[in-house]
């Protein structure tokens, strides 16, 4: 599935960051990169953007990018 | 005294690793703030005797990493590249280590000499986060030292380990650097045999990190080493792009992002033996600050409070200085009046330089207070936040959520609003930003719309003014996407922002954050303003022999001979009345006789030859002589208004307006002249603060036609829509 379309308090591996040039490698730079665990800590009040926890930092980014991103939800475990 | 021998130690980190505040704790007070070459990003650099070493701290722009995106980054790594300073400190936020350790890698690769600065290490191991330096230094040979910024602890420590190891020998160790997959090492090791054997004795970088760049398909680095290399270089790139091609099928992927993958890949090997994370729940302040300041519903209201009080301080609170600062001014210069002999330098000094220095020294507490606020924002990391939750808006018009700032404060002045776009990152999006910011009417235009609102509109007058305002944001939309889509075009700058943890503001940072700011609005402010206001007045003041049309001394010789003889005739009581009748009388003479003055001056001559420009707008001589003078500062517009128009009529506070209803302006010229001063060219000191802050003269002229043209043709629809209409 899409990062965007991940719900807030859910958890993912990264499979795949795609787009390309300048954005995709400064997604990546960030340590959103393949096998990285990413957890949606919520959405911005509109909805547009996210906040996002990996390599226990929140960072933020637009739905359009994370549309790029293909995830694989981890089953939530409490 | 011993010649001293100069070390240069440049400061290296994330965005909010606390390296400023490591910067602040070495340099105190002795630091240069500037801009770097050429472009807008901040330069800060201070110079400290210690240890028996000169050293100059150079504080490079925070950023992530190296890759020459964005200009801070470009920046940072010139100055490596280029200045190869003697040391590189590399602070890293210690509850950040794994993503901290790219930008490290790729210093390190450079070979450079690095330190590391683990700094609020005290902090992540509260969060449960334990480090093991010495495993790590061992692990990328590199020395480590633990700092406490806020605190100021370790900086002596930190300053004699980068002593020792600028004085140590060059370090020549390769197996500390990172590992690629291994087609990707071979393809390095292959260029960089071709380098060593072709170019070698003409390039000056290290040759593994020309042949990674080479790989990566960085152009900056590709670029100079044609230049450098000649036809060997060119030879070499060639070969270069076999081999990307080759990598780009073997993996299915550009090698510069393998090549990423494989940096972090090597960071999590050294993470797993350094890092040690004890799972403890903790209570997360941060987030808990986030769940209400971010909410949902409360969001938005409580970043509409903070703003409006940012707002309300700014102006209401800076009201105050401002009085102080202008009375001060005044003070000057009737002392300057008394002392110094009737003569042109008299009013070249009185009307010219104080009048014109003192109405934009004015704008300091202004500043003064805007930046300290918005050093608070940033420094406790609520900006971030703001732009999160503004972000969605704000993209709309092609901009970025921090851009909001910015264009709020344009309601206030101009002046701030431009310089506090440098909080935005990306350069397009500051210029954009500084293109439409104008077009948010600023509270020295509001004089001119209550005169002439109100007078043509009465009781609607409100809502005239209103629709002013919302034609100002309507167009910097527009405006805003027009130039994304055309002017400054390309991909929009990624929304790829770090929400750092909120943090208690220093006010030591906070105070140097403000000095800087204003001390820069000083000095060159001063310098553009002294000029501009130079030319404006001797626009206005020259020629001086005016051709009266009638004999205004002599007029005035009159009226004070015979209040004298009514004076003298009166009683005690009818002195007094007297007197003041006839301060008035003398005053509508000096009115009448500035109007004719005014009017002859070279700006009055230029108002008149320009007006055929205004006839389509509804705007006569008058109204263009007044809105060239408002280019000097807009309240100008309506005290120019004053001094044309009430020619005539007592000199009591509705002479501007019976004078204004009585010379053919119509409700619906007034209409026009209000949206041309709203949108057109912005006053002196905003074009000198555009100039500064683009560093180009092209958006400059660009931002003064631009607007001008837009204020002519919403004018034009105003006027000639309005009398097609059948409105007059």
């Amino acid at each position: 599935m899409l990062l965007s379309e991940m719900k807030k308090g859910e958890t993912a591996v990264i499979v795949r960051v795609g787009g390309n040039g300048a954005l995709r490698r400064r997604i990546l730079e960030m340590g959103i990169v393949k096998g990285a665990q990413i957890y949606v800590d919520k959405y911005a009040p509109l909805k547009d953007p996210l906040e996002l926890i990996v390599k226990n930092y929140h960072i933020s980014l637009r739905v359009e990018e994370a549309a790029q991103i293909t995830v694989e939800k981890l089953q939530q475990q409490d | 005294m011993s010649e001293k021998k100069t070390l240069t130690i440049a400061l290296a980190g994330n965005p909010n690793s606390g390296k400023t505040t490591i910067f602040n704790n070495i340099t105190g007070t002795r630091q240069k703030v500037g801009n770097w070459p050429g472009v807008t990003v901040e330069k800060k650099e201070g110079l400290i005797n210690k240890f028996g070493y000169e050293l100059k701290i150079v504080d490079l722009p925070g950023t992530y990493s190296l890759t020459p995106f964005s200009i801070e980054e470009i920046v940072a790594r010139n100055f490596v590249l280029e200045e190869s300073p003697d040391v590189i400190i590399d602070i890293i936020d210690s509850s950040n280590l794994e993503r901290s350790l790219y930008l490290a890698t790729q210093l390190r690769e450079i070979d450079s000499k690095v330190l590391f600065a683990l700094n609020m290490a005290d902090l992540a191991s509260s969060h449960g986060t334990k480090i093991d330096a010495e495993k790590l230094s061992n692990l990328l040979d590199v020395p480590v030292v633990f700092t406490v910024g806020n605190k100021n602890e370790g900086m002596d420590i930190l300053l004699k380990e980068a002593i020792k190891l600028a004085e140590s020998s060059p370090d020549k160790s390769e197996n500390r650097n990172v590992k690629y997959s291994r087609d990707i090492e071979n393809a390095i090791t292959k260029i960089q045999g071709l380098i060593e054997r072709k170019a070698k004795d003409r390039i000056n970088y290290k040759t593994r990190w020309t042949a990674i760049k080479l790989l990566e398909d960085d152009k900056i680095v590709k670029e100079r080493f044609v230049e450098k290399a000649g036809a060997a270089g060119e030879e070499i790139l060639e070969e270069t792009g076999v081999l990307r091609k080759y990598l780009l099928n073997a993996f299915d992927e550009d090698p510069e992002i393998v090549m990423t993958d494989d940096r972090y890949g090597f960071i999590a090997g050294i993470i797993k033996e350094v890092q040690t994370i004890t799972v403890k729940q903790r209570v997360d302040v941060s987030r808990n600050i986030d769940l209400v300041l971010t909410n949902r519903f409360i969001g938005f209201p409580i970043f509409i409070f903070f703003i409006w009080a940012m707002f309300q301080l700014t102006f209401t609170l800076g009201a105050y200085p401002m009085d102080w600062i202008e009375s001060g001014v005044s003070l000057i210069s009737s002392y300057a009046g008394s002392i110094v002999p009737e003569s042109l330098f008299k009013d070249l000094l009185i009307n010219g330089i104080i009048g014109g220095v003192g109405s934009v020294i004015v704008f300091l507490p202004n500043i003064l207070i805007l930046f300290f606020c918005i050093a608070l924002l940033e420094d406790t990391g609520y900006m971030a936040r703001a732009a999160f939750i503004m972000d969605k808006i704000m993209h709309l018009i092609g901009l970025h959520g921090k851009s909001f700032i910015p264009m709020l404060m344009g309601f206030g002045c101009n002046v701030p609003a431009i310089m506090a776009t440098r909080t935005l990152e990306s350069e397009k999006d500051r210029i954009l930003t500084i293109l439409i910011t104008p077009f948010m009417s600023c509270s020295a235009k509001l004089p001119v719309y209550i005169v002439l609102a109100g007078t043509f509109f009465a009781a609607k007058a409100g809502n005239v003014i209103f629709s002013l305002y919302l034609l100002g944001i309507i167009l910097s939309i527009i405006s805003g996407r027009l130039f994304r889509s055309t002017l400054l075009k390309g991909i929009d700058a990624p929304f790829v922002m770090e929400l750092p943890p909120y943090r208690v503001p220093m006010l030591r940072s906070l105070m140097i954050h403000m000095w800087d700011r204003s001390k820069m609005f000083l000095k060159r402010m001063g310098g553009v303003i002294l000029v501009g206001s130079v030319i404006v007045w001797s626009l206005s003041a020259f020629p001086r022999n005016v051709d009266y049309s009638a004999d205004y001394s002599a007029e005035m010789d009159r009226a004070n001979e015979s209040f004298n003889i009514k004076i003298a005739a009166a009683d005690e009581k009818g002195k007094e009345l007297l007197k003041n009748e006839r301060i008035v009388a003398i005053a509508e003479i000096e009115k009448a006789m500035n109007a004719v003055k005014t009017e002859k001056s070279y700006m009055g001559r230029i108002g008149k030859g320009v007006s055929p420009v205004f006839e389509p707008l509804g705007i006569d001589w008058r109204g263009s002589v007044s809105l060239l003078t408002g280019f000097f500062a807009k309240e100008i517009v309506v005290s120019t208004l004053g001094v044309l128009y009430s020619t005539e009529g007592p000199g009591d506070k509705d002479a501007l307006k019976n004078a204004l209803r009585s010379s053919g302006m119509t409700p619906l010229s007034a209409l026009s002249m209000m949206v041309f001063v709203l949108l057109y060219l912005p006053c002196l000191a905003t074009i000198a603060m555009i100039r500064k802050e683009t560093a180009s003269f092209k958006w400059t002229a660009f931002s003064i036609i631009y607007s001008t043209s837009v204020a002519w043709i919403a004018s034009f629809c105003v006027f000639q829509g309005g009398k097609l209409l059948g409105f007059s």
